[in-house]
């Protein structure tokens, strides 16, 4: 049987890992080859390292943090944050990346979704979508959630979809550092409108946020940060918690 | 000895590389390469392959002389070979990934497209799942039963002989996962992205 994922997310900012809440307010909780090491020899399914490094010059640092890690760690690495091109792709698959998260500049322009996935296979083509509730519809943000699009984030998904995309990593701007748990009916709308898996993030305050993601949001794999980062628990606890629950994990 | 991970150019193969140099540390030597010369005189051979069973039939057929220095090697020389994801569809004789296209016919057999039900299993069958190891494959050596391994794909291997499943697990239908036909072997999974249970497989395939 299929398990449910469970990702934890590294916000690496030149070189080091960062996670803010609502994107600002960013503390230091460490080195990102250290902390994706701990993390995958404590059971986690894949880990997710998010590029928040603003300034240009700083941009290579994320190369070597993804070719130092891949050496160590022997489970799925996906990274994000910052992807303009098919040659920011192939340059972090090339250093160890497994897949690949797009999100501005697939709003931007669909193409690289269709191009990317064409040339590197849809199994490494991870479209992230940042979406915000407006009324009652969901609207994408871009830029990390500063800039607004008008677009529908349902829509969207669909669309990435028959684009190639072979995941969605689907996050709640409006919960997102909050720990008041996932957007549940905006997961569940994604999850049952798309055919390829969706990955729950923003807003994980406890160990029921993630079965409340995978139960009633319908995520193939449930992504957290701050929860596992400061010791509140560690991804066993999570994995235990879970299975407890009847939901199918790796143990 | 050393081992050949045959680059190519199709896909990504840093975890592959990474995954073997771990595991092979000082002991073994690993090449990846395309030269015809280094794979026909290479101890053991392993063909990754990502992307759609096409593009990596087409990337093949674009180095010159390369299918016919892989056929010698599995079906002559008879030297061990580890097919990996699209690495093991290609051994079939059909792919239908995009249009029918022509595959290496190690071992008989076709590759189709997972049969979703209706969109009740999800595709690609992305995650860890269990396998069951239905033969005692060499490369399954220490490894138990029901082990989790790592999968990302939409298509499965149908070999026309039941007798070359290793493995098998459950997504959808109880789809083949792992064979093994002599010399040539072959997962679905990765074990380059299987945590140590993945890199005990690599173990037992380099120790063969």
């Amino acid at each position: 049987m299929l398990k449910n994922r469970i990702i934890p997310c590294l916000d690496v900012k030149n070189g080091r890992v960062v996670k803010g809440i609502n994107f600002v307010d960013l503390k230091d909780a460490g080195d990102p080859v250290e902390q994706a090491k701990i993390y995958s020899e404590g059971g986690a399914d894949e880990i997710c390292f998010l590029d928040i490094t603003a300034s240009n010059e700083n941009r290579e640092t994320i190369y070597d943090v993804v070719e130092q890690t891949s050496k160590k760690c022997f489970v799925p690495l996906t990274v994000g944050g910052g992807i303009r091109s098919i040659e920011d792709i192939n340059k972090l698959l090339n250093c160890g990346a497994d897949k690949i998260s797009i999100n501005t500049a697939a709003v931007q322009n669909s193409k690289i979704v269709i191009d990317s996935s064409k040339k590197f296979g849809s199994q490494c083509i991870v479209v992230a979508i940042d979406a915000k509730q407006n009324g009652k519809k969901w609207e994408i943000f871009t830029h990390g959630g500063r800039n607004s699009t008008g677009i529908d984030a349902i829509e969207y998904a669909k669309k990435m979809e028959e684009c190639g995309a072979g995941e969605l990593l689907v996050t709640s701007m409006d919960r997102d550092g909050t720990q008041v748990g996932y957007d549940i009916e905006l997961m569940s709308k994604i999850s049952s409108i798309v055919n390829i898996p969706v990955i729950a993030s923003g807003g994980v305050g406890n160990l029921n946020h993630l079965f409340e993601g995978i139960k009633l949001g319908r995520a193939s794999a449930v992504l957290a940060a701050s929860i596992f980062h400061y010791g509140k628990h560690s991804i066993k606890e999570a994995k235990e918690y879970l299975d407890s629950k009847g939901i199918p994990v790796r143990i | 000895m050393n081992v050949t991970i045959v680059d190519y150019k199709s896909g990504n193969i840093s975890s592959v590389i990474n995954s073997f140099k771990e595991v092979a540390q000082n002991k073994v030597k690993i090449e990846v390469t395309s030269d015809l010369n280094k794979i026909k005189s290479s101890d053991k051979v392993v063909l990754p392959g990502q992307g759609s069973f096409k593009s990596c039939i087409d990337a093949l057929n674009t180095i010159n002389g390369l299918v016919e220095t892989l056929n010698d090697f599995a079906l002559n020389s008879k030297k061990p070979l580890l097919g990996i994801c699209v690495g093991l569809q290609m051994f079939a004789d059909v792919g239908y990934e995009e249009t029918e296209t022509k595959g290496l016919s190690w071992i008989s057999g076709k590759v189709s497209k997972i049969n979703n039900h209706n969109g009740k299993y999800k595709l690609p069958h992305i995650g860890w799942n269990e396998i069951n190891i239905v033969k005692d494959s060499k490369i399954f050596k220490n490894i138990e039963n029901n082990s989790h391994m790592y999968f990302v794909h939409s298509y499965e291997f149908i070999p026309n002989d039941k007798n070359v499943i290793s493995a098998t697990t459950d997504y959808s239908s109880n789809h083949v996962c792992a064979v093994e036909e002599e010399n040539i072997f072959g997962t679905q999974f990765h074990p380059e992205k299987s945590d140590k249970t993945g890199l005990k497989i690599i173990d037992n395939f380099i120790s063969l």
